[in-house]
């Protein structure tokens, strides 16, 4: 099996040097005895070192699109699926889903759900010891990892016998100790409170810039989106409705009320006191502020 | 037993899982019957075993928890569940029967009701949680929002006096949050008492009458959710956030002085007045 390389600081992919890492085109997918696609024609690229949020109702099609980025769907869940996925020049529809695991890293909303091992350190190494990650490498890694995630000194703990909060870190450091080119996580903040949300995100940020991964977080919290993330993809039926930048998306208040997709409430504020002539919706708290002392 | 008097009494309320931490550290808190409580605070703080310690699934190691003036100590966890219903955070954890309707009628007949009255009971929850159409299909089958409604359904069922609710919205979108804070209020207006515990905090604004901060086992806040949420110093170390609105609110100079806000449509209304009448214009 390939050894793949880690990409440490000086090899970092920031910016956008070699164009998209993740391209998207046409994605449509049905799902066996389903009367209705679950994804109805997605197209959209990702860059390295992005951190993008996909939003929208529940059965919108983001765990479906989340599933499709390595391949789990159709390889391990059946579905008609056409269109195409690449990642890194791999076709993410038809790579085997194990090989396609040294690109991808995706934690899933049940951390629980894809943990294994007998330790904590062990779950970890998995996914180096599959790469043939050398020895001493692969304990840096992993001691790294868990030192930047906030897990250290549990290396020889039970994984079930984490919180559910520590099982979701667990989840996210597995993903990101393999270094994958494009991490997909669905609602990894779900149960978590305020300052593990922001923690969460903390990280996401300084994976996105020192490593060039890019990353994509299926996430019902708006607000945290609208503060941290580069854009936003939303979905609404299995189609995307909206992709731009946090103020673009959200800012756009009527088309976000017809995808069924909450929007900051300082930017519901905003609107409802009757937004600024040819100006844009502030999304975020400081931008608020801004706007309402130059609103009156 | 009726009125208006406390239906849970926690005093001194201590509880440490073996060989772990202490989770619960000297909790006292009533609650009176017809309130809505919120209990916030940090992953860790103590929540869902204060919640367990509320039905009987866990019994206090020291300090007394009453419910419906009943010690938990003293009774089993089956007579506490005609007093005190939880609703777990992952509904699966609850929900075993091949389809929903057997679900919902487990509980009450588990409590030795005869048949018309557990048919009665059923009728009354589906009609609530509007689950009419789902009553042949395994709660298993159903996506995640209807299979918490099912969860939560199968408690109302048994006609609690108490309903506990452990993250009722975690994973849940804008719509079926929207919802589940549209039922904890319909419940209040039936007069029934809920604990909701919550990391949202825009649903535990929106629906409670009172808000209990916890961090490291113990109540560092209670009160009216304006007095708590206005209290940022103590809700950092706690580690949660007041709703967005309610920190705009509080930040903005022309409301210094005044009262938090809880929701969007609450500090429009103000700005809007204060515009109209001129007042925080240049």
């Amino acid at each position: 099996m390939a050894v793949i390389p880690g990409r440490d600081a000086g090899q970092a992919r920031t910016g956008d040097p070699t164009g998209p890492v993740l391209v998207v085109r046409d994605l449509r997918v049905r799902y066996p005895s389903a009367q209705t696609d679950a994804l109805a024609g997605i197209s959209f690229d990702l860059h390295p070192g992005e951190l993008v949020g996909l939003v929208g109702l529940n059965g919108a099609g983001k765990s479906t699109l989340s599933r499709c980025l390595n391949g789990i769907v159709p390889q391990l869940v059946p579905a008609d699926v056409a269109g195409s996925v690449t990642v890194d020049g791999a076709d993410a529809l038809r790579t085997p889903v194990r090989r396609m695991a040294a690109k991808v890293g995706i934690v899933f909303d049940e951390p629980g759900a894809q943990l294994s091992q007998g330790t904590v350190g062990e779950e970890v190494a998995l996914g180096l010891e599959s790469m043939a990650v050398p020895y001493a490498e692969m304990v840096a890694r992993v001691d790294d990892i868990l030192v930047r995630i906030g897990l250290d000194g549990m290396q020889d703990r039970p994984p079930l016998s984490l919180s559910g909060g520590e099982q979701q870190r667990l989840a996210l450091a597995c993903a990101l100790v393999v270094r994958p080119a494009v991490l997909v996580l669905d609602e990894p903040t779900c149960g978590l409170d305020a300052r593990s949300r922001a923690t969460v995100f903390d990280l996401l940020a300084e994976v996105a810039a020192r490593d060039g991964t890019a990353i994509v977080v299926v996430e019902h919290d708006v607000e945290l989106l609208a503060e941290r993330a580069d854009r936003i993809l939303v979905l609404h039926e299995g189609r995307l409705v909206a992709v731009g930048s946090p103020a673009e998306v959200f800012g756009d208040v009527s088309a976000m009320r017809g995808a069924g997709v909450r929007v900051p409430d300082v930017t519901a504020v905003a609107a409802a006191l009757g937004g600024r002539a040819g100006g844009s919706l502030p999304v975020t708290f400081d931008d608020a502020i801004r706007w309402l002392a130059e609103a009156g | 037993m009726t009125g208006a008097g406390p239906v849970l009494v926690l005093r001194e309320v201590r509880y440490r899982y073996p060989r772990g931490v202490v989770a619960v550290d000297g909790i006292t808190l009533d609650v009176v019957a017809g309130d809505v409580v919120g209990i916030a605070g940090a992953n860790g703080a103590g929540k869902s075993t204060l919640a367990r310690l509320l039905n009987g699934l866990l019994r206090p190691l020291a300090g007394t928890v009453t419910v419906g003036g009943l010690d938990t100590r003293r009774h089993e966890v089956h007579e506490l569940a005609r007093t005190v219903g939880l609703v777990f955070q992952d509904p699966r954890a609850q929900l075993f029967a091949r389809t929903v309707v057997e679900e919902l009628s487990f509980g009450p007949r588990n409590l030795g009701l005869p048949d018309p009255e557990v048919r009665e009971r059923v009728a009354r929850v589906v009609a609530r949680l509007r689950l009419e159409d789902v009553l042949a299909v395994s709660p298993f089958e159903l996506p995640a929002p209807r299979r918490r409604l099912v969860a939560l359904a199968s408690v109302l069922a048994m006609e609690p006096r108490v309903l506990v609710l452990d993250e009722p919205t975690t994973g849940q979108d804008h719509h079926a949050t929207a919802a589940v804070a549209g039922i904890v209020r319909d419940l209040r207006a039936d007069g029934m008492t809920v604990v909701c515990i919550s990391h949202d905090m825009r649903l535990l604004a929106a629906v409670s009458d009172r808000i209990v901060v916890m961090a490291a086992g113990r109540i560092v806040a209670v009160g009216a959710p304006r007095t708590v949420f206005a209290d940022a110093g103590t809700l950092g170390a706690a580690g949660i956030l007041a709703p967005q609105v309610t920190r705009l609110g509080l930040a903005l100079p022309q409301r210094h002085g005044r009262p938090a806000v809880l929701g969007v449509e609450e500090l429009v209304g103000e700005l809007a007045a204060a515009r109209s009448s001129g007042e925080g214009s240049p």
